[in-house]
């Protein structure tokens, strides 16, 4: 969570001369203090990683005689069980999991930075008991996922709280209807479309800074990956046999408003930090200016939150992404309508057996998050080198 | 990650506790109205063996669904429970014996002479070789439909002996804004699916499935499905919230006609709701399965390598002991797996049951783990998924077709 708030703190200069300091006895205690945690870690996070990683290459659990016994013999199948994953006729349920991971993840950072933006901006105009709201606000957040999931299973019942109050029927938890629908053999489409966009956008900026030789390569690689895509890319039976639709399950409507409920106080923690940081002198200069206070928001403050906006980014996506036991408490693991990845992982390990299939999900879950995280380290680490 | 802190937690108590006194730990998933029935097992425990401290070890969750993915942490973490509940059959067979884990029980079997008292139906589905496995402690019946009669009299209706009268009276029931059948989470739509699959094949054709004599895609096989899907259209809309408790409660409350679920209901039904079986409650086999039984039972087993052997011999000498069951039994609401139990301390429902259980067709149950491996049972729910999402009877019994295939069923 400290890493959070970061990004405001990046003008603090940092001591340069740590490096050149002789070998004095404070170092050789920090390094031995540093180094039982650096084994720890070693073994228990990254050689864990590996051990994974190598069974899900294996065909553990492929045999159920094998899958329990005390010395399963597992034998090496490459990446067999990934290629099962992403086009096998039984492992639909893995591609409609992703879906609904990327749908979940956009719905709940959406709803929670603009909840807790709505809310910092409140709070700022500083009403009546502003501490008794902040405080409420942020409450959520001290529970854990499975007690607000548990709650919110009760107040989403069919015949339950919500559909008492709105007079409405929807069965938030159980729907089947699906939004956004798309086909899975349009994959390799979209897959060109957006490499070809960062190819133009690439070629758009060579052709701001007048780069010609960049900017004829990007757009031509842009074009011919489109062109591959448009023709090549859609229906594509070579990636998949059978047409199979998946979209936005509208159960997951629930859980995300529970999600939300429970991370809004959290942006609104750090959009309210990042509003009051910034100084009163910006605001008197904009006043001075002839700014009205919405165009204050607009104008100056808002763009100083860009990098706060990131850091929460990065926070809910990660929790996102690996979501389990908020979905577990609120809608159960068997239910196919409102699965995420991290079920499905606990499900095939823990119930089909099939560990060497559940070790793949977990390392597809694993760069999924590294995704989100590796970039935000890098550049953090960048900053603090400076 | 938590379960496995829990469960070393869970081992390092243990493993403190044992240095004090002996003990024994009982895994199982009965709890709540299930539960008045381990305790009285337990209790009769303890009034032998005073000196033995039991650990009752439960993990809630219907059918076992929780409580398995625990085991499997505890087995492959090298700290097995002292003796577990598993469903005899398959899921013993084709996933704890044949991974190796457990301790042929011929010497307690030949000791306490109960290869007399079991049914060989029972025996065959406990043993591989003619080595018994486990100690069953009852037998339960899948395929009942449980009604409530007043009402019943009230709509005008019987129930119905086959599919095609029940989809007749599903029209009548729908007119009057009745449910015709309720079901409820996910595992007792699966349960439902063996009835409607029993109903439509007959016994015969049921087992074939099983023994893969009988292909998951074949022409008889999707008219499963399709009847199924005929089914579903009399049923309620929310079904995935409801516990199996709460669908029992609708029809009592008169706002469903029927539901088909295990025989534990009878038990929840006179001990919990306090209804008298017959008048109370009503209870037919399921639409078309008359004259068969789909049998699952639930047994303990001695996992190899564990403590306090003595006192897990002790424990399964108990179950299988006409004092044992007969306590058991009666309060769970199932039947005594052997021949000689004194059917006078049961209640009316489970006597009739009883009587079935020695006259009728016996087949094994999908969902309840008699009749399917692990891994088969655990992917049908991926094949209810694909039925329930597409309708598609024929996509549905590809599918399960093809896991039979990748779970090597009926091997």
């Amino acid at each position: 969570m400290a890493n959070a708030k970061q990004p405001i703190l990046k003008n603090t200069p940092t001591p340069k001369a740590a490096s050149k300091k002789p070998l004095d006895a404070d170092r050789i205690v920090a390094a031995l203090l540093l180094i039982p945690s650096i084994i720890l870690v070693g073994i228990f996070v990254y050689g864990f990683i590996g051990q994974t990683m190598y069974t899900s290459l294996t065909d553990w659990g492929q045999n159920p005689a094998q899958a329990l016994a005390l010395n399963p013999e597992l034998k090496y199948i490459g990446f067999q069980n990934y290629a099962d994953l992403f086009t096998g006729l039984l492992d639909s349920r893995f591609r409609q999991d992703l879906v609904s991971t990327l749908f979940f993840t956009l719905f709940f950072i959406v709803g929670s930075l603009g909840l807790g933006l709505v809310l910092a901006v409140m709070l700022d105009q500083n009403p009546k008991g502003e501490s008794f709201f902040r405080t409420l606000f942020l409450f959520p957040m001290s529970l854990s996922f499975i007690v607000t999931g548990t709650i919110w299973r009760w107040l989403l019942q069919p015949e339950g709280g919500f559909n008492q109050l709105l007079g409405t029927k929807f069965q938030w938890l159980n729907s089947r209807e699906q939004v956004f629908q798309f086909n899975w053999q349009d994959i390799p489409f979209y897959t060109a479309l957006v490499v070809s966009l960062v190819f133009f956008w690439i070629a758009f900026q060579a052709f701001q800074n007048k780069k010609t030789n960049r900017l004829i390569v990007a757009a031509a690689s842009g074009l011919v990956l489109l062109l591959w895509g448009i023709i090549f890319g859609r229906n594509a039976e070579w990636v998949y046999p059978i047409p199979e639709t998946h979209g936005f399950n509208l159960a997951f409507i629930g859980i995300i408003i529970a999600a939300v409920w429970q991370m809004a106080g959290y942006t609104m923690a750090l959009y309210l930090a990042g509003i009051r940081g910034v100084p009163e002198d910006l605001r008197e200069a904009a006043r001075v200016d002839g700014c009205t206070e919405i165009q204050i928001y607009q104008k100056v403050i808002f763009p100083l939150l860009t990098p706060i906006t990131l850091s929460a980014i990065i926070i809910l996506g990660h929790i996102s992404l690996k979501i389990f036991d908020l979905v577990f408490a609120m809608a159960g693991a068997d239910n196919a309508t409102t699965d995420v990845p991290a079920l499905l992982m606990y499900l095939t390990s823990f119930r089909s057996n099939q560990f060497a299939k559940g070790a793949a999900i977990s390392m597809v879950l694993l760069v999924m998050v590294a995704a989100v995280i590796v970039p935000y380290l890098y550049t953090s680490l960048r900053k603090d080198r400076r | 990650m938590k379960k496995v802190l829990a469960a070393v937690t869970v081992s390092l108590l243990a493993a403190s506790a044992a240095a004090q006194s002996k003990q024994l730990e009982i895994f199982s998933w009965w709890a709540g109205d299930e539960g008045p029935a381990l305790e009285a097992l337990v209790k009769l425990y303890k009034a032998k063996y005073p000196s033995v401290d039991v650990q009752n070890a439960t993990v809630t969750g219907g059918s076992g669904v929780n409580a398995r993915a625990v085991l499997k942490t505890r087995m492959l973490g090298g700290d097995p429970p002292d003796s577990f509940q598993v469903h005899a059959g398959q899921e013993l067979t084709g996933t704890w014996v044949a991974a190796g884990r457990m301790d042929d029980l011929s010497a307690l079997y030949k000791e306490q002479g109960w290869s007399k008292v079991f049914p060989k139906g029972l025996m065959d589905l406990i043993s591989t070789n003619g080595k018994p496995w486990v100690v069953p402690v009852n037998v339960h019946r899948s395929n009942v439909m449980w009604y409530n009669p007043a009402k019943l009299r009230e709509w005008g209706i019987t129930p119905p002996k086959t599919w095609d009268q029940f989809f007749t009276v599903c029209k009548t029931l729908q007119a009057k804004g009745v449910t015709p059948l309720v079901v409820g989470e996910n595992w007792t739509q699966q349960h439902l699916w063996e009835s409607v699959a029993l109903g439509t094949l007959g016994p015969a054709d049921y087992n074939n499935l099983w023994n893969r004599k009988l292909k998951f895609n074949s022409p008889k096989a999707i008219k499963v499905w399709e009847n199924f899907g005929k089914v579903l259209n009399c049923t309620n809309k929310d079904a995935s919230g409801l516990s199996w408790q709460q669908a029992v409660d609708r029809v009592v409350d008169g706002e469903a006609a029927f539901n088909i679920m295990g025989d534990w209901a009878a038990g929840y039904l006179s001990t919990t709701k306090g209804l008298e079986a017959g008048t109370g409650f009503g209870y037919v086999p399921s639409p078309g399965t008359g004259g068969s039984f789909i049998m699952l039972a639930d047994a303990f087993g001695l996992p190899k390598g564990v403590k306090n052997r003595t006192e897990v011999l002790n424990w399964l000498r108990l179950l299988g002991s006409k004092a044992g069951q007969d306590a058991f039994n009666p309060l769970k609401g199932s039947i005594s797996a052997r021949n000689d139990s004194d059917l006078s301390k049961y209640s009316k429902y489970s006597q009739s049951a009883a009587k079935d259980f020695r006259t009728n067709k016996i087949v094994g149950s999908l969902v309840h783990g008699a009749a399917a491996n692990e891994t088969f049972m655990s992917n049908f729910a991926t094949v209810m998924e694909i039925y329930l999402s597409t309708k598609s009877a024929s996509k549905a019994a590809n599918a399960a077709e093809a896991i039979a295939t990748q779970s090597n069923l009926g091997k």
